[in-house]
């Protein structure tokens, strides 16, 4: 395939019993931004330390435009890292940390220069070139660290949690700054996180891991409205998830059984069984609140608390049975509902807005 | 009112440790610039008399030239011994990693007599005894293990991914090593140098043992004691201690001992 530029290829990484990652498999593309994220130990890392060849796969193979990877030491891959901790070298200038992949490379003196300074201009750092690394702020020596990486213009650039220590202001300048330099450069970004907020705002795709595997690849948006799984649901956070028994198929509608009384979902291209035990999703702001349009899927809870995110209200509310249901509204829908807490809300959804998951396995 | 009293007690005892440990510096400073041929009170007139004779006496300086030209090569050679056995422990594991520790560990705590005899009895079995190598080579084996102390520390300071960063930025392991892992122990390196060749400077027991009679300057010391109690003694022994004290504080001064041991937020 001509647009593949990386293939992960039923790799699996064992360190003694312990199992990082299982049997994954991922093709990357030319040029786009990819985001893997996960939680702590599901794998990511190391994934992108085998691709930087820190780690070498116990089986499977990697290959980089074609050509096999596996064996291969780390400096003899053109896949640049960016740390989470940055590694800068301490003792060195900024101008001598950005020059230091030229250097290794042999690349004479003048040109070393020419071209690091072209990347010291690109990321505004040339007033900092001749300082110690130790006298720039954050920010700073992330752009640093950026361009200590790309300034052998390579074909992909990979990060390792690079935003993680910075405040939430500047993580978020340093996203667009990410995204617009992927996108002037046209290269391919691998970029490993825990955040969904980097992953989605930033990435073209996202590869969702858990405990070693892949659990999901896919746009952010797909992935936020169509979670393939229930694992995936839960750690995009914004859904609710409903247990129950299929009593009826039909026209791509299931109908099915909850502690709740009966409810609808759409099938979607998932495979369903009837007498299935089965849980489906709600996304939580696709539910509304107090209109009597859609009796079929509509339950009686408790307004408990709110919290407000930029512009978006999370309610949560109490259903009978004790458990929670979560809608988000935008702020002047949420002004002009004037509820109270511990009102009794009737909250209902369409059956569009409903998803039954897979059986899980 | 009790952590009043054992603070000021803790001070005491500090001040009283200083004292025993110096007095005798002090006095052999005092009586070498006294012009009585007995180390007594009261002093008489101040003299350099002492300084004079003993630097001019063709023995002390053979002695004082030998001195620094095993101690000069020692402190290269147990700086370089000693950053490849840290760097060793630092990236490597491998079977028997502890005994290799310990036995690079061990050469301080054997008594120097010990030391000074087994050294004796090897080096003069394969024909290396009495000369300037066998001081050499038995002061490189006692000074090694303050070296690789000095740089492992240093070492336990670095980043790992430092060393990743530079493999990372196509440097391999040969250039890594050069560019990275040297500059970054820069400072203990040069200390370790310092340490190490103040301890060969300093070293009398082994010394006596294996140089025969290339006499290095504690040597010689002992033979001025053996033949009479002259002042000389106290001129050439604040000569030495101030030679060791510079190099030793020198090395604090460079490596930041004392300062903090923490790795600075630079190093992140």
């Amino acid at each position: 395939m001509e647009n593949i530029l990386i293939e992960v290829d039923r790799v699996t990484k064992r360190f003694g019993d312990y199992t990082a990652v299982t049997q994954t498999s991922l093709s990357i593309e030319r040029g786009e931004f990819l985001a893997i994220m996960g939680s702590s130990g599901c794998g990511k890392t190391t994934l992108l330390r085998m691709l930087a060849g820190l780690e070498e796969p116990s089986t499977g193979e990697i290959r980089l435009d074609g050509v096999l990877q596996n064996g291969l030491p780390a400096w003899e891959r053109e896949l640049p890292l960016v740390w989470q901790s940055l590694a800068l070298f301490p003792f060195l200038s900024v101008l001598d940390n950005v020059a230091f992949g030229l250097k290794m490379r042999g690349v004479p003196k003048a040109q070393r220069h020419a071209q690091t300074w072209v990347w010291l201009k690109k990321l505004e750092l040339e007033e900092f070139a001749h300082r110690n690394v130790a006298q720039l702020s954050g920010g700073q020596r992330q752009r640093v660290a950026l361009a200590r990486a790309l300034v052998t213009e390579p074909k992909v650039l990979l990060l390792d949690e690079p935003l993680s220590a910075l405040d939430a202001h500047l993580s978020v300048r340093m996203q667009a700054l990410l995204r617009s330099l992927q996108r002037e450069l046209g290269i391919t970004f691998i970029y490993v996180t825990h955040s969904q907020s980097e992953a989605f705002s930033m990435a073209d795709r996202v590869v969702v891991m858990s405990r070693g595997k892949v659990e999901q690849v896919g746009a952010p948006k797909d992935i936020y409205r169509h979670p393939a799984n229930r694992f995936v649901a839960e750690f995009i956070g914004n859904v609710n998830i409903f247990k129950g028994r299929i009593e009826g198929l039909s026209n791509g509608v299931a109908t099915l059984q909850t502690s709740l009384g009966r409810m609808t979902a759409s099938i979607g291209d998932v495979s369903a069984r009837l007498g299935a035990e089965s849980d489906f999703f709600v996304n939580a702001d696709q539910i509304l609140l107090n209109t009597a349009d859609y009796p079929g899927n509509s339950i009686k809870a408790k307004l408990l608390s709110y919290k407000f995110v930029g512009n978006m209200v999370t309610l949560y509310l109490e259903r009978e049975g004790g458990e929670e249901l979560k809608v988000t509204l935008p702020e002047p829908a949420y002004d002009s509902a004037g509820l109270k807490i511990g009102d009794l809300i009737c909250a209902s959804w369409p059956t569009v807005s409903a998803h039954l998951f897979p059986e899980s396995h | 009112m009790i952590w009043k009293i054992t603070r000021w007690g803790g001070r005491l005892y500090t001040l009283f440790v200083f004292l025993v440990i110096l007095a005798p510096l002090v006095a052999s400073l005092i009586f070498s610039f006294n012009s009585d041929r007995f180390p007594s009170l009261p002093l008489k007139e101040f003299t350099t008399e002492w300084y004079l004779l003993t630097f001019t006496d063709p023995l002390v300086l053979e002695a004082l030239q030998r001195s620094f030209l095993v101690a000069i090569p020692v402190g290269l050679l147990s700086t370089v011994l000693g950053f490849a056995a840290a760097y060793s422990d630092y990236r490597y594991s491998f079977r028997g990693k502890n005994l290799f520790n310990l036995l690079m560990m061990l050469p301080p705590t054997i008594p120097a007599v010990i030391m000074g005899l087994a050294m004796l009895s090897y080096l003069s079995r394969i024909n290396l005894a009495g000369n300037v190598y066998s001081i050499f080579i038995s002061h490189v084996v006692i000074s090694l293990p303050f070296a690789m102390a000095l740089i492992r520390l240093r070492l336990a300071q670095m980043d790992p991914s430092l060393e990743e960063a530079a493999w990372n930025l196509q440097a391999n392991s040969a250039q890594s090593l050069r560019y990275v892992v040297v500059p970054y122990c820069a400072q203990s390196l040069f200390a370790a140098f310092l340490i190490t060749t103040a301890v060969s400077f300093d070293e009398f027991a082994v010394a006596w043992f294996v140089s025969g009679l290339e006499e290095t300057v504690p040597v010689r010391v002992l033979v001025f004691l053996q033949g009479q109690v002259s002042p000389r003694i106290n001129a050439i022994g604040t000569v030495v201690f101030a030679t060791s004290i510079l190099l030793v504080v020198l090395a604090m001064a460079v490596s930041g001992v004392g300062k903090s041991i923490r790795p600075k937020a630079t190093d992140q």
